[in-house]
């Protein structure tokens, strides 16, 4: 055939792109396509489809797309800790002259894989699913503010996935790092298809992010019960409002970067060239403008998590609600203003750097009254040491190191010497584990009761736990060792076998950390096997405080058979002390917004657009354009996006509750 | 204190009411003008990195044509115009619209859309001429962040007639319901805040530029 007539209609993906002469990748291939087509299989044998399809997949219900987010991240956590594993085996065996397993082209694709996928298909997913989740119960609710727009925010993020995970089989990923600097990721030194891959996942997953933050502020503000000002909202739903302001006051940053990222790949223009007049610092400094606030977004949910565990396992009231609310809001503010501490050896003078060092100090002032506030609420409560608990307690003792680390690195001249050591690497892993994904953790066994009505199991959960914290300190301790040595990161093979040690130490640290998620795994496993023991027929397990509690577990589609007048900070706290009753009767039809596949579709062909504009495959880009524009308007032609839940319905399932409740209280 | 006190008392006399009895519906889009206007703060923020990209880029001419050989403000001068006329017709299309005269309303959304075509094909002429000249955007950073910044918002304006034409069928076919009205008001903050961004443009740019 016509060599020009292939290129119009493959662009320029071609067969050498499948990588079949990479042992490792056609491995990992044949697993996932292995189990790929045994779930294909599953679910095409117990007729699953159209359920799934009606029931999740065009959900607008908030619980079911906080759910469905959550999947997606543990999903991708596997990858991106696969990954994990891999560059901490090379590393701990490339030395004495011994090249590793691991190729450089490959190894390269790996350590930005990990940081791209464990951040934005990981941190970012189970975030904005247990906000999703937990926000509309919190503030007494029924649904999100745009509940169509959240379920097309969902599927874009799974579209940005896709994209990401398509890199491993078909083409290669970055070979960039994880923020793909320029000069190194424009087309001059990266001509292949792994930063377009990286572009457009993001870009992608970005209109999801942006588009759901937009959601939450609005469901914040608008949205709550009557009686709960500003300052009677849970602590996790005011971190979650600032998480979400950060959120659409920084991704725009990063779509715009990455757009112009894109023009000087596509186009050829010179935003970020060496030569006519282009500038590579100032996609790094832009990028970072982003990318500090970004990390504000993953921690202030988790100090929201982290406080209404606190207060519910300590049986008291929040120690200094309104100063963890000022604090929180000023760590919102100050995360925009310290974006250069990333790269204080630009060159940008002493008076530059002493400006964005205090910053950076600065923020240690409200992270450490929030710490404190923890202390003095445990301080003389009586504590339970539930799994919750226990990752809240291994946070507060891990993240302040991390956080001395980080205010070391705030120091300028320090920096110099620790800038871009494994030191660096120490340190934010320090906080993203031990303060991101501990809070994490802690969320998902304190509101897994909620979304399932029955607790996860304790002991495989105690298993994990101690796993993944002691992993954690093996993994990482020795890195700080190694970058006050001067180990600079992303190396793959090294001279001195003084070193080794630690690197074996690292890797051992990594599959401590291996069991923890195969402990984690196996908890929830062995938690819907003995879902009848671990039943919650009380809708509040923990005896807790806010108002998500006071619903039953799980809670019915609408939510509330009543909305909730609020008196309180711990809203259902004061209303089990003052003697609450159950409304039992005079229950009305209740609106809801209807299912849409709209959202579904629309990601589809965003996402088959990324991938034509990766490979070149221009009128696959044009059609898969234009189809999109379709659908939008098309969809806006549906005014009819609403239903009743008629009041027989709501009295069934009010019911049935009241019988379940009867039951529980003689037993 | 006493406040509090009172309060107190209060509830504990009379039973405690813990959920709203008599709800109503929640209107539908109660939440979509505050929703837009984020929106629009993030898209202008997307503007914002484009504004800063030109201001730290704007002056690597790289020995290529600087603003004073490229720009002739006459025409973005009659460009701008074509622009604030649209925004003073769409207000006027609004106007229309509160007194529900739905056939004036259409016709002030299509004098709008009429401008709009007016402003962009004076746009793509002053475009094609610097192409025309060897100004194109592959010729240094200058030109590059002046393409981006200016047709980006281009863009914008384009996707904002798409945007016209669908709300003119939509209300010809539905009238001016309530969900309509709401659609014309947010393309009303669209297009007005279109137009506050090319006035950046217009000082920033193209007379700023000339000073340069």
């Amino acid at each position: 055939m016509n060599p020009d007539l292939i290129k119009m209609i493959f662009g320029r993906l071609n067969l050498e792109a499948l990588p079949i002469h990479e042992p490792i990748l056609v491995g990992t291939f044949a697993v996932v396509a292995t189990g790929g087509l045994a779930l294909f299989a599953i679910v095409t044998y117990f007729r699953l489809w159209s359920y799934l399809w009606r029931e999740w997949f065009t959900t607008v219900d908030h619980k079911r797309i906080g759910i469905m987010y959550m999947i997606l991240g543990i999903v991708m956590l596997l990858r991106g800790f696969a990954d994990a594993l891999m560059m901490r085996l090379q590393q701990a065996i490339a030395f004495n002259g011994a090249d590793g397993y691991l190729p450089a082209h490959h190894y390269d694709q790996i350590f930005t894989a990990h940081g791209v996928i464990m951040i934005f298909f990981v941190a970012m997913p189970l975030v904005t699913g247990l906000m999703n989740y937990v926000v509309p119960l919190q503030i007494g609710a029924r649904d999100v503010s745009f509940p169509f727009l959240n379920n097309f925010s969902f599927w874009m993020t799974v579209g940005g996935a896709v994209l990401v995970m398509m890199s491993l089989f078909v083409g290669e990923f970055a070979r960039t790092g994880w923020l793909a600097y320029p000069p190194l990721s424009n087309i001059g030194y990266s001509p292949d298809v792994g930063v377009d891959y990286y572009i457009w996942g993001l870009q992608v997953a970005g209109v999801g992010t942006t588009l759901s933050g937009i959601n939450l502020v609005c469901t914040i503000v608008k949205l709550r019960a009557p009686g709960m000002t500003m300052m009677k909202m849970p602590v996790f739903t005011w971190t979650s409002l600032c998480t979400n302001v950060l959120i659409v006051a920084s991704f725009p940053v990063l779509t715009a970067v990455l757009a112009l990222l894109s023009l000087d790949r596509y186009v050829g223009t010179n935003f970020f060239t060496n030569d006519f007049g282009g500038n590579p610092m100032m996609y790094v400094n832009l990028i970072w403008i982003w990318g500090h606030p970004e990390v504000y977004i993953l921690v202030l949910p988790a100090f929201g998590i982290f406080s209404e565990v606190t207060a519910t396992f300590s049986g008291k009231r929040l120690f200094g609600y309104t100063s963890m609310v000022y604090a929180t809001v000023v760590i919102t503010i100050l995360s925009y203003l310290v974006w250069l501490h990333h790269f204080f050896t630009m060159g940008s003078g002493a008076s530059v750097n002493s400006f964005f060092g205090i910053t950076t100090m600065i923020i240690s002032i409200p992270t450490g009254a929030k710490m404190f506030n923890w202390l003095f609420t445990m301080y003389r409560g009586r504590i339970r040491f539930e799994l919750p608990m226990m990752w809240t307690v291994a946070f507060m003792l891990t993240f302040v190191i991390g956080g001395m680390t980080g205010v070391l690195l705030a120091v300028p001249p320090a920096d110099f010497v620790l800038h871009n050591s494994l030191f660096l690497i120490a340190h934010f892993h320090n906080v993203i584990i031990g303060g991101v994904l501990f809070g994490l953790f802690a969320g998902i066994n304190y509101w897994f009761p909620k979304a399932f009505g029955f607790r996860l199991d304790p002991f495989w959960g105690k298993l994990s736990f101690w796993f993944w914290v002691s992993g954690f300190y093996f993994a990482f301790m020795p890195l700080y060792v190694l970058g006050l040595m001067g180990v600079t990161r992303r190396l793959r093979v090294f001279d001195d076998p003084s070193l080794q040690i630690w690197f074996v130490i690292a890797a051992f640290g990594a599959f401590l950390i291996l069991l923890g998620i195969g402990a984690m795994l196996v908890q929830f496993a062995v938690s819907i096997l003995r879902r009848e023991q671990l039943k919650d027929t009380t809708g509040d397990p923990w005896n807790a405080r806010t108002l998500e509690w006071a619903t039953s577990s799980p809670p019915p589609d609408y939510n509330f058979a009543f909305t909730p007048v609020v008196y309180d900070n711990d809203a259902w706290w004061d209303m089990k002390r003052r003697g609450y009753k159950r409304p039992l009767t005079g229950f009305k039809p209740i609106h809801m917004p209807s299912n849409t596949g709209t959202g579904i579709i629309l990601a589809g062909f965003a996402t088959v657009m990324g991938f034509a504009l990766i490979w070149y495959i221009w009128w696959l880009a044009a059609v898969s354009f234009v189809a999109l524009l379709a659908v939008a308007i098309g969809h806006t032609f549906n005014y009819h996006r609403d239903f009743h839940i008629p009041a027989d319905a709501v009295v069934r399932t009010e019911d049935a509750r009241t019988r379940v409740l009867a039951a529980g209280a003689q037993t | 204190m006493s406040v509090a006190i009172t309060t107190q008392s209060s509830i504990q006399d009379s039973e405690p009411v813990f959920h709203v009895i008599d709800e109503h519906d929640h209107p539908e889009g109660a939440s979509t003008m505050l929703g837009f206007w984020i929106y629009l703060m993030s898209d202008c923020l997307i503007f914002a990195m484009l504004f800063a990209t030109y201001g730290v880029l704007g002056g690597n001419y790289a020995a290529g044509p600087s603003p004073k050989d490229l720009f002739d403000l006459k025409l973005v001068a009659l460009n701008t115009t074509m622009l604030l006329l649209s925004s003073i017709t769409y207000g006027f299309a609004m106007l229309t619209m509160e007194k529900s005269k739905i056939g004036q309303t259409q016709l002030w959304l299509a004098i709008t859309g009429l401008f709009g075509l007016a402003f962009l094909g004076i746009e793509l002429t002053e475009f094609a001429h610097m192409i025309h000249e060897g100004a194109t955007p592959q010729r240094s950073a200058f030109l590059s962040s002046f393409f981006t910044l200016v047709g980006t918002h281009g863009l914008h304006v384009t996707f904002g007639l798409v945007w016209l034409v669908t709300l003119m069928v939509q209300t010809a076919r539905f009238g001016l319901t309530e969900a309509n009205r709401r659609r014309l008001m947010c393309l009303s903050m669209f297009w007005h805040f279109l137009d506050v961004v090319w006035i950046g443009v217009f000082t920033f740019v193209y007379l700023l530029g000339m000073l340069r």
